[in-house]
């Protein structure tokens, strides 16, 4: 399973990470080396075994709709990198 | 006495007997911190005046009646767990100036029990690596060999307790993270079972497998910060809401009754000499204390666990670090009008290599056209890996395998081959997979570099592994040599 440079692009766009030339060709010998090591995966028999997507034995886990406080606004802004007044600020979504 | 080298029950055994002050404490810690951290480099954050103001309000605590066994000792955090007013950056360039405006449940625990916190530990970024030197800041060096790694991802915690920094430290483990470093650093490290302790305010990696648990001196430390930080939290939707035991009740020095399967899968090909000795030296050690050892166990699917792992954990990654978008906190690249360009070169310049590798792993493995083959089939080979573990803990109490298959390696020398470095954690990461509590404990030395063993239990079966932790402890002096620095 080797990747070529297009599917390396496609799923870094998927991922929303900006990549340069050498970390393209790096990644694409990488991925491609892991991938097929993963291969082995295949040999398995899996017909009729449901799959696990975590270990304990809890299900769909709820908590009472209960009014409790919040962190300040203060608080949760100031970590923020761009704020205006009481607001995140983003770029805009639409041109 | 050396004061930076005093075990918890040590230490607070003469903190109650008044033989010893916190702030007496803290101070040798944080001398210790002065002499050593300039040769390994464990900790990111010290955090000098706030231990000095808690260590006095310990020993006022005290001064009234009122200690707990963790009252008044210094400890160091593994830089991904929320520390409120103190930065958290899980080692990443993406959170060098993130400052949590709450505490984790551990953190709020330990505080709740007068704790004494004296920094914040370097890990591999984001918990991805089994070196540490993907930290973003610098890596940190083995004190048995300050040319070797201390393993990871909690590097930094293994050395603080290793060197005496800290008398006690927590990690967390997705595949191997707190385990594997405690045995190249010959200290003890336990990742409890999935549920056990709760994983709010813990930077997530990959949510099914994270878990917190304590790195310390010896088992009898290990099993009384566990007690402290184990236990329902309805903050974490996988908190198990079970009873907690006293963990310290089953310390007991007879092993009689129990018994204990060697799973053969784990002793690989490519597995050290001086490992696989130590280890079935260990394990005969193990039967003069009256356990009954089956050495032929199997576990048939051990050899796909790996790209289980790396498959499940690189998928989740790849969700739970879409968060990382320079809008709410975090890096934000600013030079641009654009969203998108924004967007990914906040990704760009703030991850390192190995998190953009298991970002992209994972996206790849979950993208369309590809998630049958890979991440769901890895959901299914981990109920397989399940059920067999499920199996031989129908028969047996405790199984036993190497930490990891090599002594610490070098600096550099698989930090630019991934699979390399992925196999270093060969032996831990199944029992993520299948959500057991697991200790590594120091089992000897090959060439004055640790070798760690590894106990895994039934789930919630802390109590079982402890038990054979402590008894083999008492029979050996492995625990009590520290590393030359």
């Amino acid at each position: 399973m080797k990747l070529n440079r297009e599917e390396v692009l496609h799923i870094a766009r998927l991922a929303r990470l900006g990549l340069t030339d050498a970390e393209i060709n790096r990644l694409r010998e990488q991925l491609s080396d892991i991938l097929e090591n993963f291969e082995a995966l295949q040999q398995v028999d899996t017909s009729n075994v449901p799959p696990t997507a975590q270990s304990i034995p809890l299900q769909n886990v709820t908590r009472g709709d209960e009014v409790a406080d919040s962190l300040p606004q203060s608080q949760v802004l100031a970590n923020a990198p761009r704020k205006d007044g009481e607001y995140f600020r983003v770029r805009a979504v639409l041109e | 006495m050396i004061t930076h080298q005093l075990t918890i029950h040590e230490a607070h055994r003469l903190l109650k007997a008044r033989q010893l002050s916190s702030v007496e404490l803290t101070k040798a810690c944080l001398e210790r911190i002065q002499e050593v951290e300039p040769k390994i480099h464990a900790l990111v954050t010290i955090t000098n005046e706030l231990a000095l103001s808690q260590a006095k309000k310990a020993d006022q605590l005290i001064t009234g009646g009122d200690i707990h066994p963790l009252t008044g000792i210094p400890v160091i955090i593994k830089d991904n767990m929320c520390t409120k007013g103190i930065p958290t950056t899980c080692s990443s360039r993406m959170l060098q100036n993130f400052v949590p405006p709450y505490d984790a449940t551990v953190v709020e625990k330990l505080n709740n029990c007068g704790a004494v916190i004296i920094g914040k530990a370097n890990m591999d970024e984001f918990a991805m690596g089994s070196s540490t030197e993907h930290s973003a800041f610098f890596p940190t060096h083995n004190p048995w060999d300050p040319s070797r790694v201390p393993g990871g991802s909690s590097g930094g915690s293994a050395v603080a307790v290793a060197t005496g920094e800290a008398v006690y430290a927590l990690g967390s483990d997705t595949g191997g993270s707190i385990r594997q470093p405690a045995g190249f650093c010959s200290v003890v490290g336990l990742k409890p079972t999935y549920g056990r302790v709760s994983r709010y305010g813990l930077v997530a990696f990959a949510s099914s497998l994270d878990q917190i648990g304590p790195l310390t001196k010896d088992v009898t430390d290990c099993a009384i910060v566990l007690n402290a930080i184990a236990g329902y939290d309805n903050r974490d939707s996988t908190s198990v809401p079970y009873p907690t035991p006293d963990y310290t009740q089953c310390l007991t020095t007879d092993l009689k009754g129990l018994n204990i399967g060697v799973p053969k899968e784990y002793f690989v090909t490519g597995m050290q000499a001086e490992v696989e000795t130590a280890l079935r030296a260990a394990i005969s050690k193990l039967e003069q204390l009256g356990a009954r050892v089956d050495w032929e166990v199997s576990l048939p699917h051990t050899p796909y666990a790996l790209a289980v792992y790396y498959i499940i954990a690189p998928s989740e990654a790849s969700a739970n670090l879409a968060r990382y978008d320079g809008v709410k906190y975090g890096f934000s690249y600013q030079d641009t009008d654009s969203i998108w360009e924004a967007l990914e070169k906040t990704r760009q310049f703030g991850f390192g290599d190995e998190v953009k590798r298991r970002i992209m792993l994972g996206t790849y493995a979950l993208s369309a056209g590809y998630y049958d083959a890979y991440y769901l089939k890895a959901q299914k080979v981990r109920t397989l890996i399940r059920q067999e573990f499920d199996q031989a803990f129908s028969k047996f109490d405790a199984l036993i395998t190497p930490t990891s298959p090599t002594v610490p390696f070098k600096i550099g020398e698989k930090v630019d081959d991934p699979l390399q470095m992925y196999l270093s954690d060969v032996c831990t990461l199944p029992i993520n997979i299948a959500g057991l509590p697991a200790i590594s404990m120091p089992a000897g030395f090959g060439n004055g570099l640790p070798i760690g063993m590894q106990l895994i239990g039934k789930p919630f079966g802390e109590e079982t592994i402890l038990r054979v932790a402590y008894a083999y402890e008492q029979a050996t002096e492995w625990h009590k040599r520290k590393p030359p620095i």
